[in-house]
């Protein structure tokens, strides 16, 4: 009985490293700046993995050779405080081995650098949105108040500086490679999540503030946007598309997107409507 | 602290110890329904609890057929698959695991391990039942409610909660805040007992240092329950007004189907630092119980004193202080202020440590032991398993910036599923099958005992482990369909399919379990008093099961901690706390 249950807690140590090293399970190739990330992964990988292995590989040691036979008795050891103090320490270094890495890519990740272009995203139930600076170089103000059918955005009419922004509704996004970008993230009504696996950095949408996170897309391609924050039941479909291309094929779709002035013409209902509000 | 047997100085005079005016029940409804003997009201917290759990499984194997084959059931759709999971997770976590733990272990084993007749309140922990069981009623309505049960999640964020778009808002998230508020009610009524009872009703000789650490693990917990269960009161107080009385606590300024709601100037975000200041510690309520549990299940099998006492009773309470201080890291990507994620990344991590010690501490119990592969050891032994791998994954999630790719998917669930729904379920059943005996006076089957074990381990593992690898790919959580995704290739699906298979495998393995319960009831070998010849008080009591009043006539005296297993010197491998230390002549040749 003891030899059995030892060397299944052998095989389940194991087995659960040789899973780790041969199945075909594994993240999808990275087409950003943020492989710190994934090297702060591989490092606690090798950390936990060790200690897991080393941990369990001990315990089917001991029930086999410490498992009860005639006129066996145990030892009667309450404590031992070199080896616990020991331990301790140990295992607070391989702690701080792990968080090092970690914090050193939350600095960077905090920290946006100078230059990097502004893409508002504006998650709404359940479609993607986005807004760029456009000519002028600046976004606009914004209020859920301003929402309208032909402002579903919720652009402030008023500000000269929203008036040159490019609007693109539902479709895909574009963007130029190797130029790191600020997603400025807005909702019009509850949480949700911008998440590319490729790119590894998302963050929440969340109503009320406008909430930020950046990258350097790395490799050209398709990439698919996936909502990763619960938001109905619609929210397994708020799918999209981030398009990451040269820079001349990018500026060639740029000048094909609609500006806001454009979308947005004088309605005289409009301003019945809003007046009642 | 060690005592001995050959220290005829250290003992404890048999002082007059004031005994309690217990009160005496003359009904058979006042003896077994509306009870205030703490070992009935266990068992009825233990039952309600695992029926609703039981509900809570169910719920599990449909979401689990969704995605293993998904849109093969037509009756399962977005809409009703949301609320599957809702009602799954809170039940497994409040209704199931905090009940049961506390209410359930607790009320059975805290008087009799400290050597109490009662609580310290038995009305109270009477009514503390009831509330409970309406609060588990009110939620069981929601699924007969128009609209049925909120389908927000367990974790209930604004503002999606309370909006069309999210199944249940109508009534089903109004009886989920209510049946919370009952839930939180009844416990500070049951903890307010723990804790008083462990401090003031100790008896004779049983010091803080000498309790078992089931009583540490328990009471611990009960202490952040108290401190904890407002957060979440406060925060359903205010959801509540917010649905009903259109009050704007959490929520902004919204559109919902093209137009701007009344709602404005609230924060989603406020919601979810009340939630998770209690959801944290909510989750090491879980969790240390089962440490203290799993500790006295490997010391009596391994007939071994836990190694390390003294450090093991500094890393619960330590945990359980540090774990009010590292909620923020639920909330890495909410879009709070960044410079948090440092802090919570930094204390989140620190809370490795003394869990760590623990293990190492259960794990050196085994060296040098005399390890007999009883049911309840071999679950206490799994537990060790599968609770480094959950609690290493927590590593990775703790650890901010890797924490970013990661949440929201897959890895977080297999995370907290290994070491919160596999982990402290193995105590549980460990726990059941260790003290059944003491309960009922019988033994339950070991073959079946068995066969229940490693289906469960072996089953559960194959569930989470492999789990964790879809979430490192990018497949999201809360995805009742992932539908074409270019980056997710198709073995995926093949290895969600399998997941799906061994959940329902395990699912059937729990028949074995509960017919044993009910089977060795009436045909399981008897089991003495004392089956595992194990040194804690509850062991010792004068009659099996123990009868009202616990003790007889006369409460025990404690006269060593609770580990004197294979005392060297000894005749037996194990002396009961309340043996008396013997004057025994000094061995032949050894000096005066």
């Amino acid at each position: 009985m003891a030899i059995v249950v030892a060397v299944i807690l052998a095989l389940v140590a194991v087995g659960s490293v040789l899973f780790h090293f041969l199945s075909p399970w594994w993240w999808t190739p990275i087409a950003s700046n943020w492989g710190g990330i994934d090297d702060t992964i591989i490092i606690t990988f090798w950390i936990t993995g060790v200690v897991f292995t080393a941990i369990v590989l001990f315990m089917a040691y001991c029930v086999f050779r410490f498992r009860h036979r005639e006129g066996s008795r145990a030892a009667y050891e309450p404590e031992n405080k070199k080896l616990e103090s020991w331990l301790a320490i140990v295992t607070a270094l391989g702690v701080a081995a792990i968080l090092a890495p970690g914090l050193t890519v939350w600095y960077q990740y905090v920290n946006v650098p100078k230059g990097a272009a502004e893409v508002e995203v504006v998650g709404q139930q359940w479609q993607w949105s986005y807004r760029l600076p456009g000519k002028g170089g600046q976004l606009g103000t914004s209020d859920p108040k301003y929402v309208s059918p032909d402002n579903p955005l919720g652009l402030n009419p008023d500000d000269p500086n929203g008036k040159g922004n490019l609007v693109i509704i539902g479709d895909d996004l574009h963007l130029p490679v190797g130029r790191p970008v600020k997603m400025l993230l807005r909702s019009l009504d509850v949480v949700h999540d911008f998440y590319v696996p490729e790119f590894r950095a998302k963050m929440d949408l969340m109503p009320g503030i406008v909430t930020y996170f950046w990258f350097t897309p790395t490799k050209t391609g398709t990439f698919e946007i996936l909502c990763a924050g619960f938001c109905g039941v619609g929210h397994p479909q708020m799918r999209g598309n981030v398009l990451v291309e040269e820079d001349k094929d990018y500026q060639a779709w740029l000048l094909k997107q609609h500006t806001f002035a454009e979308m947005f013409k004088a309605d005289p209902a409009r301003e019945k409507r809003a007046s009642v509000r | 602290m060690v005592d001995v047997v050959f220290d005829p100085g250290n003992v404890v005079p048999p002082a007059e110890v004031e005994d309690v005016e217990l009160y005496h029940p003359h009904s058979w409804i006042t003896k077994y329904v509306f009870s205030q003997d703490a070992k009935v009201i266990a068992i009825q917290y233990a039952m309600t609890a695992i029926s609703i759990g039981v509900v809570a499984l169910v719920l599990s194997w449909l979401m689990r057929l969704q995605l293993g084959f998904p849109g093969t059931f037509s009756f399962i759709d977005g809409s009703n698959y949301y609320q599957y999971i809702t009602m799954h997770g809170m039940i497994m976590v409040v209704y199931l695991l905090t009940a049961l733990f506390l209410g359930g272990f607790g009320n059975y084993l805290i008087p009799l391990m400290v050597g109490a007749r009662d609580m310290a309140f038995p009305y109270v922990n009477m009514i503390s039942y009831w509330v409970y069981l309406l609060a588990v009623l009110v939620l069981a309505a929601s699924f007969f409610v128009p609209g049925g049960p909120t389908g927000a999640g367990w974790t209930l964020y604004p503002p999606q909660a309370i909006l069309s778009g999210t199944p249940g808002r109508d009534f089903g998230i109004i009886l989920m805040l209510v049946s919370l508020m009952l839930f939180i009610i009844g416990f500070t009524m049951g903890g307010l007992n723990y804790v008083v009872t462990t401090l003031q009703l100790r008896t004779r000789g049983m010091t803080l240092m000498r309790l078992p650490l089931t009583v540490w693990g328990i009471v611990t917990a009960t202490i952040m329950a108290l401190l904890a269960f407002p957060g979440l009161f406060v925060a359903c107080v205010m959801m509540l007004f917010d649905r009903v009385l259109g009050t704007s606590f959490f929520m902004p300024a919204i559109i919902e189907g093209g137009e701007l709601q009344k709602y404005s100037g609230g924060s989603p975000i406020l919601f979810q630092h009340l939630f998770w200041f209690f959801g944290h510690p909510e989750v090491y309520i879980v969790a240390v119980p089962a440490f203290g549990i799993v500790s006295d299940l490997i010391s009596t099998h391994a007939r071994k004193n836990i190694f390390g006492y003294r450090m093991m009773v500094w890393a619960i309470v330590s945990i359980g202080a540090l774990s009010f201080v590292v909620w923020g890291h639920h909330m890495y990507v909410s879009g709070m202020n960044p410079q948090f994620g440092f802090f919570f990344a930094v204390t989140t991590l620190i809370i490795a440590v003394p869990t760590a010690i623990k293990v190492y501490n259960w794990v050196l119990t085994l060296w040098r032991a005399d390890i007999h592969l009883e049911v309840p050891m071999l679950f206490a032994l799994a537990f060790i398993v599968t609770f480094v791998i959950g609690g290493v994954t927590g590593l990775f999630l703790g650890n901010v910036s890797v924490d970013v790719p990661l949440s929201a998917t897959m890895f977080v669930v297999a995370h907290f599923h290994m070491v919160m729904g596999v982990a402290p379920i193995l105590v549980v059943f460990g726990g059941i099958y260790h003290w059944y005996p003491k309960v009922t006076g019988r033994m339950l089957n070991d073959t079946l005992g068995r066969i229940h074990f490693w289906v469960t381990f072996l089953g559960t593992y194959a569930i989470f482990f492999p789990m964790h690898y879809l979430g490192l790919i990018g497949v999201p959580r809360r995805y009742y369909e992932l539908g074409d995704a270019a980056f997710v290739p198709p073995s995926a699906q093949s290895l969600n399919a399998f997941i799906t298979i061994a959940a329902l495998i395990v699912g059937a393995a729990q028949i074995a379990f509960f017919f044993n319960l009910i089977w060795s009831l009436f045909r399981g070998k008897e089991a003495g008093s004392n089956p595992w010849r194990a040194t804690t008080l509850e062991w010792q009591t004068p009659e099996t099961p123990p009868g009202h009043g616990n003790w007889g006539k006369n409460l025990p005296i404690v006269y060593r901690w609770a580990y004197d297993y294979s005392a060297p010197g000894a005749k037996e491998d194990f002396l009961p706390q309340n043996q008396p230390p013997q004057a025994v002549p000094a061995p032949a040749g050894a000096a005066s």
